[in-house]
């Protein structure tokens, strides 16, 4: 499904004021592309991803998933949405500390009101997509920071989403590691025809990308090309 | 309940001290209410066996409580009474403490040891006590076993010696053990002779119980109603019960804590699970079913030790210490624990609903 940001503007309070995060934003991410959100901290690319998975409703603008607004939805509305169509992929910390690989992945499926039994047969297939299945029953605690964020990746495939949304990915891991996730993460985009969204703070794994935008002070600033681009421009940029 | 039986099992020491507070609470509140329930039954089981639905107390004067040691109702008005429509019966009773002793003489072998005693005076050939007669008298298990007397022994009470027509039921009354008895046999206690501590009524549904108390100068009570004329099993039963309802307090206070401090460690976790789609209907199924888990294993436990303990003290102590062992003693306050548990729990709630799925993304803010 095709992802439409439309000219999004979302503003935090800061005090007495108001800080914009994002600056009548718009962008369009392609079904099968990985498109790559870059900026320095607090250029509002992580906003922009909050925006994307419906977790934050901006002031202004439409958020469109395959011609729908997620922007209009209810709070109730925006976690059905996540539940079946939006797969986030959080950074390295964030798996639930009680539970297995094999169980991060079959409590979305839980979640979602589907059959366990059946869930299983898919969660061990993806375990194996992201080479995990060995380390099925450990917890998070005995994985490596690389096992967790691929478990992270499989968990954020669980739903079968159309849209994957992915948080610094790369964070807290070393750069061997961090390549072997981008190119996963490529090739399950591929493979899987996804819509592929990724904030990162590194460049050197732009190359990854089939798009990649740049971020300064919630507006859209360069293309990885270098070109300017005005703000509320759709900006697109192919770096293949 | 996915990831609360997965908590459940992986953060097994904080739960298991969590499970041994609510296990041990409910013991105590557990044997607390043996122990509340076998005093009341001593202070009150030959009321609450009496045959009867209601009783009739004189009424009190204005500013005094109704009190079976201040009822005092004349013969006439017990005629009274008995012809009210709708009444089936009307048995007075003459209620007096005082000592008995066996006296070591007669046909069986009195023992001359003496005890203080509730006498129940009823008419020779009462509904009440069918074997008592004039010289004859029936006394339950506790005062047979004070005495040091069986069936056929001769007993002293109020100066006469009686002769002890059977021994049956265990009935006590203000903690003291019973002594049926013919009213020619019962002691004065302050009563005018002929005059009744009360009556026992057996009525039908049609009865006007009202009109007739306000004809008679009488004052009507359910056998229930009646037994806080009893003034040790007011003061008594009230304290206990308030230590009763102070230690279900503090179970929901030490729940609510717990779930409390263990909802805000784990409130990045649910952020996750919100972020995922989780709504906050299966968030809230979620806490609750691990918080009624928790009680319910815990109560189980403390249920389970208190009747092992209460079975120990039956079988060791016999009737010296009073403590019922019943489905009501032991299910009721687990159910109570349970569900003022499930309250303390459900302070944590708030923590549930407020987590922002947004700091799931450390980063967005």
């Amino acid at each position: 499904m095709t992802l439409h940001i439309d000219d999004v503007t979302l503003t935090y309070p800061d005090g007495e004021q108001r800080l914009t995060a994002l600056d009548h934003v718009s962008l369009t991410a392609e079904p099968g592309t990985l498109t790559a959100i870059v900026g320095p901290s607090g250029s509002g690319k992580s906003s922009l991803l909050a925006v994307a998975a419906t977790l934050i409703t901006p002031d202004s603008g439409r958020v469109l998933l395959n011609g729908r607004d997620l922007a209009q939805l209810s709070r109730t509305e925006t976690a059905k949405a996540r539940r079946e169509g939006i797969g986030i992929v959080f950074q390295t910390s964030n798996l639930l500390a009680s539970l297995t690989a094999l169980d991060q992945l079959l409590v979305i499926a839980h979640i979602a009101g589907r059959d366990i039994d059946a869930a299983r047969i898919q969660a061990m297939d993806l375990l194996g997509a992201v080479g995990l299945v060995p380390q099925a029953d450990k917890r998070p605690s005995q994985l490596s920071g690389g096992q967790r964020q691929r478990v992270t990746i499989a968990r954020g495939l669980m739903n079968q989403p159309s849209l994957l949304l992915v948080d610094e990915p790369t964070s807290a891991l070393d750069r061997h590691r961090g390549e072997a996730v981008l190119d996963l993460l490529r090739e399950l985009t591929t493979d899987r025809n996804l819509t592929t969204v990724m904030v990162t703070h590194d460049h050197e794994h732009l190359a990854t990308a089939d798009a990649v935008i740049e971020l300064t002070d919630g507006r859209i600033a360069t293309l990885a090309d270098g070109d300017a681009v005005e703000p509320g421009v759709v900006a697109i940029a192919s770096t293949r | 309940m996915f990831v609360a039986i997965r908590d459940l099992r992986h953060a097994k020491g904080r739960f298991a001290l969590m499970g041994a507070v609510v296990t041990l609470i409910t013991m105590l509140v557990v044997l607390l209410s043996g122990l509340t329930a076998g005093l009341a039954r001593g202070n009150t089981s030959a009321i609450t066996d009496l045959p009867a639905d209601h009783l009739v107390f004189s009424a009190p004067a204005e500013g005094q409580k109704l009190a079976f040691t201040e009822s005092s109702i004349t013969p006439s008005v017990q005629q009274e009474w008995a012809s009210v429509d709708g009444v089936v019966s009307a048995d007075p009773v003459r209620i007096a403490m005082t000592r008995a002793s066996g006296s070591g003489s007669g046909s069986g072998s009195g023992s001359g040891r003496s005890a203080a005693v509730a006498v129940f005076a009823v008419p020779a050939g009462s509904a009440l006590a069918p074997r008592v007669g004039t010289d004859r008298v029936v006394l339950s298990s506790k005062a047979a076993a004070s005495l040091e007397v069986a069936a056929g022994d001769q007993i002293e009470l109020t100066g006469q010696l009686v002769t002890v027509e059977a021994v049956s039921g265990d009935d006590e009354f203000s903690h003291a053990p019973v002594i049926w008895a013919a009213t020619e046999n019962a002691p004065s206690s302050g009563l005018t002779p002929g005059n009744a501590t009360v009556i026992a009524l057996t009525t039908t549904g049609g009865a006007d119980l009202a009109a007739a108390d306000q004809a008679l100068g009488t004052r009507t009570l359910t056998v229930a109603e009646s037994l806080s004329g009893i003034g040790s099993y007011t003061s008594e039963n009230g304290s206990l019960q308030l230590m009763r309802v102070l230690l279900f307090a503090i179970s929901a206070l030490v729940i609510g804590a717990f779930f409390t401090v263990w909802t805000v460690q784990r409130s990045g976790e649910i952020a996750i699970l919100k972020a995922v789609g989780a709504s906050t209907g299966y968030l809230l199924k979620d806490a609750l079913g691990q918080a009624l888990a928790l009680l319910a294993i815990g109560t189980a436990l403390g249920t389970a030790a208190a009747s092992a303990i209460g079975a120990a003290i039956r079988a060791f102590a016999g009737t010296a210490v009073p403590f019922v062992l019943a489905l009501p003693t032991l299910l009721f306050p687990s159910a109570v624990m349970i569900l003022l548990g499930l309250v303390g729990a459900a302070v944590s709630l708030r923590t549930v609903t407020s987590v922002d799925p947004l700091t799931a993304l450390g980063s967005a803010r």
